[in-house]
């Protein structure tokens, strides 16, 4: 083992691994965070605490890893290279680690142009494949980025994104390679709902062994509603959300769109799961966290392994 | 080029305003090519200056005067038999013409009549797009001699983001995503392996966060 972190105990097992996200509070309210988390004890192996996602301040990640940490559950640290330059990061890792947190995922993050600071500097001295050349070297040779020696040098379990359903589409199986050379443990993906595309990524990836090389966590979100997939297909980057899905959401009476959504997502998660490299799932569902339980109980993710 | 656009006339006239006798200085270089701050840009400035100044019931003098290169103090010299007359300067050059000319003048205020940009090359008619950040250490070499630190909006050096759409930056469509055009080019080139190497972190010492720069030609220094 890299590290002592829980997921990379369960990957190495060779069982499903399941991760879903909290995202930290607009204000200094603990609760949130802690109720949030306390939804998916007993049924994800770790949960990913986002970092100022979608450029909107928000309670840090690594305060808000500590809450889950202290609920006895395993977080993962997400940091993005938007807001903060090397020093800072660097600090922060120490900082996380010395509170127990092993596992994190390194992100360049959304431009601040999306969020609620669109005058902040956006930092990027260093991008996420750079990032995660930088966690993995604090690990394996104790050094910082600027080449002097850590004491007690954090170990972190690495993680990294991937979308495969981003333009140019013919580089994405060659940048998943970068990450990997440069030191991804594992990969949680952009939300899958066109899984022919995501099949077509796979296969890429197989055709050069990289799914030996790194743990592939297949990304999900249960949609609300009609007007929530046709949001994702026409607003959000690098999404790829088919007409047929939202078709069928749209096809459906309103009050019963949420219940449909979670259908797909765990019709989604069984057909994922039969794709050769798929090591796990990460459950993103935004704002609706109550739901994770029951997709993962249905997707026949249940009981957790203990490690 | 140095790229500038003209600030808009209302907070030219507003710090103008205390004044009647102005020198308005051009520059034949960048700001010229970039139609913001030439012999016509100046002309027209005060033209419009002096009209705003009349509908106020107020005069403006000024004094028109287009230099080869506001940011070389040789050319600055010329300024000498106006500078007097002028209660105050207003600058059409880039910053570094309106430095210039601060430096020179030491009791003479200088105010600047357009916003420096970038460095830019000129895509169409009337259309300038940002090339270059001067960061020091180029690594165009690499990178099918398209620019990732001046043209991804977050100056990733490995690769698109996921947010890459259609070659269209997610920030908007208006910008194109310079990793697709850099993409793109490695394969006309054959050169698409080359995308795999990994591009270490900057060290941005050589830009602009290692402090202010200068450069010393001992050969040409006197």
């Amino acid at each position: 083992m890299k590290t002592e972190s829980v997921l990379e105990k369960i990957l190495a097992s060779g069982n499903l691994a399941v991760t879903s996200e909290c995202g930290p509070p607009r204000g200094a309210v603990p609760e949130v965070i802690t109720e949030k988390a306390e939804m998916l004890k007993g049924y994800v192996d770790a949960v990913n605490v986002t970092d100022n996602q979608t450029a909107m301040v928000r309670m840090s990640s690594f305060a808000a890893c500590v809450f889950i940490k202290q609920l006895g559950m395993h977080p993962i640290l997400q940091m993005v290279t938007r807001d903060r330059n090397r020093l800072a990061m660097q600090a922060d890792i120490l900082g996380a680690y010395s509170h127990g947190i092993n596992t994190m995922l390194c992100l360049s993050g959304d431009h601040p142009h999306f969020g609620d600071h669109p005058m902040a500097v956006n930092v990027y001295d260093i991008d996420s494949i750079q990032f995660i050349d930088m966690v993995r070297n604090m690990r394996e040779e104790g050094k910082f980025q600027g080449g002097e020696d850590i004491m007690n040098p954090p170990k972190m379990f690495i993680g990294a994104a991937a979308n495969p359903f981003a333009d140019p589409f013919e580089l994405r199986v060659a940048r998943l390679n970068k990450k990997i050379k440069a030191g991804a443990d594992f990969i949680q993906t952009q939300c899958i709902y066109n899984i022919d595309k995501f099949e077509e990524w796979m296969a890429g990836v197989r055709d050069r062994g990289l799914h030996e090389k790194v743990h592939i966590l297949a990304g999900v979100t249960p949609m609300k509603s009609a007007g929530m997939a046709r949001y994702m297909k026409n607003k959000v980057p690098g999404m790829d959300v088919p007409d047929e899905v939202v078709k069928r959401m749209a096809g459906i009476p309103k009050e019963k769109q949420a219940e449909e959504g979670i259908k797909i997502c765990v019709e989604d998660i069984q057909r994922l799961k039969m794709i050769e490299g798929v090591k796990g799932f990460h459950i993103m569902a935004i704002e609706w966290e109550q739901k994770v339980p029951e997709i993962v109980e249905r997707a026949g993710l249940l009981p957790r392994p203990e490690v | 080029m140095i790229t500038a656009e003209r600030k808009p006339m209302e907070e030219l006239i507003e710090c103008l305003g205390p004044y009647h006798r102005i020198l308005l200085v051009g520059c034949n270089e960048c700001v010229t090519v970039c139609a913001a701050g030439g012999r016509k840009e100046v002309g027209i400035l005060s033209s419009a200056l002096q009209m705003a100044f009349m509908k106020e019931g107020k005069t403006l003098e000024v004094r028109e005067i287009t230099l080869e290169r506001q940011c070389d103090p040789e050319y600055v010299e010329e300024l000498i038999p106006h500078i007097d007359q002028a209660e105050v300067v207003m600058s059409m050059a880039c910053g570094c013409g309106v430095q210039e000319i601060a430096r020179r003048f030491k009791d003479k205020l200088v105010f600047p009549a357009v916003n420096t940009k970038f460095m830019g090359a000129s895509e169409r008619q009337g259309v300038w797009a940002e090339r270059c950040q001067g960061c020091g250490d180029c690594l165009l070499g690499l990178t099918g001699g398209i620019c990732p630190v001046a043209r991804c909006s977050k100056r990733l050096l490995n690769g698109p983001c996921g947010g890459s759409t259609k070659g269209k930056c997610e920030i908007s469509q208006d910008v194109d995503c310079v990793w697709q055009l850099i993409w793109d080019r490695l394969k006309t080139l054959g050169l698409e392996d080359k995308y795999e190497d990994i591009m270490p972190a900057k060290d941005w010492r050589t830009s602009r966060d290692g402090g202010p720069r200068k450069i010393i030609r001992e050969d040409l220094a006197e």
